[in-house]
């Protein structure tokens, strides 16, 4: 094998450019394949915004609804409840909720649009167990300042009637606020924003 | 002989990986000091391209099974699901589904290479019978994947081959039910296919292949002129003469070869993937339904040479067994040929028209195993079958009789 | 290169035999009088079809595999047009198209349940769903009064009756066709009461219907056929380059 009228630059050359553009090829392959793992659209159309009547929901009872697969709770807060909200701040982790777990039109006091209804996520921020609802109080064998609000049952973290997270517990942010609106007085659109909000 | 770790004496991060695992001794036995003949002709592309079906094959397998369901009751809606809702779906299930006759096609033709050429001859057989090997479970692999749709014709497909074992005596009908896990095709019998499709029969596959090389690179690739490279060694380097390394002559060979391929492959299935109704049935595209046989029922094209055999013959045992028969040949074909060269360049006219005829023979087989029934068909099956298998049986006799020219020294290659 | 040719040329032959037979299957028995080429690159006659389906085929046929978003994005119909027009009222838009015809009912009613449509043209071929929704003709002898050329006995009504004005089948000894539908080959057919299409309107009414039909069996067509071609042009480029890599390398080989 004599390597006579070889031209070694040409040779490189044609190498190179070879590769790259096979490379770009075979990268460019990859991509259905990651993309097939995206939600498909069943998943999408599962996950479309949920309506719910909350016209029956008393009083400091909850509802559990599921969007996108997840439970969302929907509690109509009694007075008391809401006065109690204020009592816990100084054993909360963001009583301001300045961490972006609502939407902008629930970053007030009450994480809500309407001071009584609270519409939330009830995925712990911990590893995602569900907390249960504990209105009753005081249960010093949660807390000492228990008002009521959720415990989850996995890790032990505690959230008030807002779903602030208490200090000292795993869960390191408050519960999220879905995206919601609502369609009339007692209906509730989960997964819409309300009208103008982008 | 003792194994001498880092025979290469390379240093470095790469001497490091050397010493304890041969990453360089494999580089070069099998790629770029793996010499090859440098006379390898069109028919010799098609190794490395089942090569590459097979990672296709494996690939979208992989992500299909992410989202199909094996259950009879939602195989076939997952299918559509996978074809309309999950992201490039479409494309990865065409992929697979004309991978499967892009496998059969490239591994017919990697046969028909073996056949011309005397691949198969000492000291290549224990390479043709792993082949052959491969072939018998590439065909198991296809059934099963066939079914997996759960249309009608995955359907009534799996009854007709299920079917099959029902003639063999005594224990035949107990057998396809223990086979099916029911008394018809059923949800039991779809969920074990899909197991033997997605684990056992792919881990059997790639062990076989990896075999098929490694027989392969122990002794060296055949070649056209069907003579032996090895004879012929530079003295000073025990290089054969006329051996080019695998790499990188023949991997810039091949890839355009792949090239090509691809062009035809994509093109297949970007804008024809249901193949005229070969590749992607169109019963298919209706649930299975126990109780109503579609019209034409009919094998994969690539079965079709096999069940025309199956219908040739009147007998329903005789039937079976001759089906199987034409597949099984093809293990003994190494000790069938007794001609003393082993191209076809230089074997005398009754190989070259025994050859000529088989492959006549298996064209039409496959046209008419694929047509409903006819007395004109079922006529030509029968000769078909015999020519078939007169081809394998009367091997030795003309092989040894036909008058063959001689042999060259060294390959026949003239530089482009 | 001429050597490969000699040992190529049985495998072409049988290659090109094999591309040369008839497709088998093709739903092909029994005469299509009607000759049509589906089209779903002609938006306005797809959405057109879509208005047609729902309309007049969805009360009793669903597609169980099509959802109202998915053709809304396909056709580009707005969603609120898509509420308006196309959707049963209780319907989301990422719902799949189902008939609001309870199934064992519909099966007592009919004799049959009517199938879901989803991917009948790939099934059957556009061509016959063309055919099928053309040949509808009186016939005393079926409990529903009609009957169909290319499914004899079907149990489907002709519910498209109204407009193309019913038709019966006459005897085919005559080569003359005046059932003024042209010259095709086949049995002909005479008007016996006129419909509210005419006969052009008609059949663009049952082209638009099927092309529809064609597009909902696979929604993810248009897509696939233009990534086709790039990655085609990509491969053009890249087997060139390895081509004249390939030579370049073995300038070597002697």
């Amino acid at each position: 094998m004599s390597n006579q009228g070889v031209d070694p630059g040409r040779r490189r050359f044609l190498t190179v450019t070879t590769s790259v553009v096979g490379g770009a090829g075979a990268a460019a392959a990859v991509w259905p394949f990651l993309a097939s793992l995206k939600p498909s659209e069943r998943a999408k159309a599962l996950g479309a915004p949920v309506t719910v009547d909350i016209g029956k929901v008393e009083p400091g009872q909850r509802i559990t609804v599921a969007w996108r697969g997840k439970p969302v709770w929907i509690v109509r807060r009694t007075p008391d409840m809401l006065e109690s909200l204020p009592k816990v701040s100084d054993d909360l982790r963001d009583p301001q909720s300045e961490e972006e777990q609502q939407p902008q039109y629930a970053q007030n006091e009450t994480r809500s649009i309407k001071p009584e209804v609270l519409v939330m996520v009830g995925s712990c921020t911990h590893l995602g167990c569900s907390p249960t609802f504990r209105p009753d109080h005081p249960a010093p064998e949660i807390h000492s300042n228990w008002q009521g609000g959720f415990f989850c049952p996995c890790h032990g973290s505690m959230f008030d009637l807002a779903g602030r997270v208490y200090k000292g517990v795993p869960a390191p942010l408050n519960l999220a606020v879905p995206p919601h609106r609502y369609e009339g007085d007692s209906t509730i659109v989960v997964g819409e924003d309300p009208a103008g909000v982008a | 002989m003792a194994i001498v770790p880092n025979p290469h004496k390379t240093t470095g991060v790469l001497g490091w990986i050397d010493d304890r695992f041969p990453l360089t001794k494999l580089w070069k036995d099998h790629l770029t000091e793996y010499y090859a003949p440098k006379n390898f002709n069109f028919w010799y592309y098609f190794g490395s391209l089942a090569l590459l079906v097979l990672v296709n094959q494996l690939l979208t397998g992989i992500f299909l099974t992410m989202h199909y369901k094996p259950d009879a009751a939602q195989a076939w809606h997952s299918v559509e699901y996978i074809m309309r809702d999950v992201p490039w779906g479409n494309v990865i299930r065409y992929l697979h589904s004309t991978g499967a006759s892009a496998f059969f096609i490239v591994v017919y033709l990697h046969m028909y290479r073996g056949l011309m050429y005397g691949s198969y001859r000492k000291p290549r057989e224990l390479i043709w019978v792993f082949g052959c090997l491969i072939f018998l479970c590439l065909m198991a692999e296809a059934f099963a994947g066939y079914v997996l749709p759960w249309g009608q014709m995955s359907y009534w497909g799996a009854q007709v081959i299920i079917s099959l074992f029902g003639a063999i005596p005594v224990i035949g009908p107990d057998l396809v039910i223990w086979i099916q896990g029911d008394y018809i095709p059923s949800d039991a019998t779809l969920n074990r296919l899909f197991s033997l499709h997605v684990i056992a029969i792919p881990f059997v596959l790639v062990g076989l292949v990896v075999a098929h090389l490694i027989a392969l690179h122990e002794v060296g690739s055949n070649n056209p002129d069907g003579v032996e490279i090895k004879k012929h060694k530079d003295p000073a380097t025990g290089i054969p003469l006329d051996g080019i390394g695998f790499h990188p002559y023949y991997t810039v060979k091949d890839l355009v070869g792949v090239g090509v391929f691809l062009m035809i492959f994509l093109g297949v299935v970007f804008f024809a993937p249901d193949g005229g109704g070969y590749f992607l049935e169109r019963p298919n595209f209706q649930e299975a339904n126990p109780l109503v046989t579609p019209e034409h029922i009919t094998p994969a094209w690539y079965f079709g040479a096999f069940y025309a055999i199956l219908r040739a013959i009147p007998d329903k045992l005789m039937g079976v067994i001759g089906m199987g028969a034409a597949v099984v040949i093809f293990f003994a074909l190494p000790w069938l040929d007794r001609s003393k060269v082993k191209s076809i360049r230089y074997k005398g006219w009754m190989f070259k028209t025994a050859l000529a005829l088989f492959t006549i023979a298996f064209v039409l087989l496959s046209y008419f195993g694929m047509q409903p029934p006819s007395e004109i068909g079922t006529l030509i099956s029968r000769i078909g079958t015999f020519v078939y298998f007169a081809f394998f049986l009367l091997m030795p006799i003309y092989s040894k009789l036909d008058k063959t020219k001689p042999e060259p020294e060294r390959v026949t290659y003239e530089a482009h | 290169m001429k050597r490969i040719n000699r040992y190529l040329r049985p495998a072409l032959l049988a290659t090109a035999a094999l591309g040369a037979l008839p497709a088998h299957a093709a739903g092909g028995h029994g005469p299509m009088p009607y000759s049509f080429e589906p089209d779903t690159g002609n938006l306005a006659s797809v959405q057109r079809g879509a208005r047609n389906f729902m309309n007049y085929c969805s009360g009793c046929h669903s597609m169980a595999h099509l959802r109202y978003s998915r053709l809304g994005a396909d056709l580009g119909i707005p969603e609120d047009m898509l509420a308006k027009n196309l959707m049963f009222t209780s319907d989301k838009p990422g719902d799949h198209i189902m008939s609001a015809m309870p199934a064992e009912a519909s099966a007592g009613w009919f004799g049959a349940t009517p199938p879901d449509l989803t991917v009948t043209t790939r099934m059957r071929q556009p061509q016959w769903v063309y055919n099928y929704l053309m040949t509808f003709y009186l016939d005393d002898n079926r409990p529903l009064g009609t009957n169909n050329l290319i499914l004899p006995g079907a149990s489907m009504p002709n519910v498209l009756g109204s407009l193309q004005g019913w038709q019966v089948m006459e005897e085919a000894h005559g080569e003359q066709d005046e059932g003024g539908h042209g010259a095709h080959a086949g049995p002909s057919f005479k008007r016996v009461s006129e419909g509210s299409l005419s006969d052009k309107e008609f059949e663009k009414f049952v082209a638009d219907t099927v092309n529809f039909m064609v597009y909902a069996a696979e929604p993810g067509r248009a897509d696939r056929v233009s990534m086709g071609m790039k990655v085609i042009l990509f491969l053009l480029l890249f087997t060139g380059l390895a081509w004249l890599l390939k030579r370049e390398f073995w300038k070597d080989v002697h």
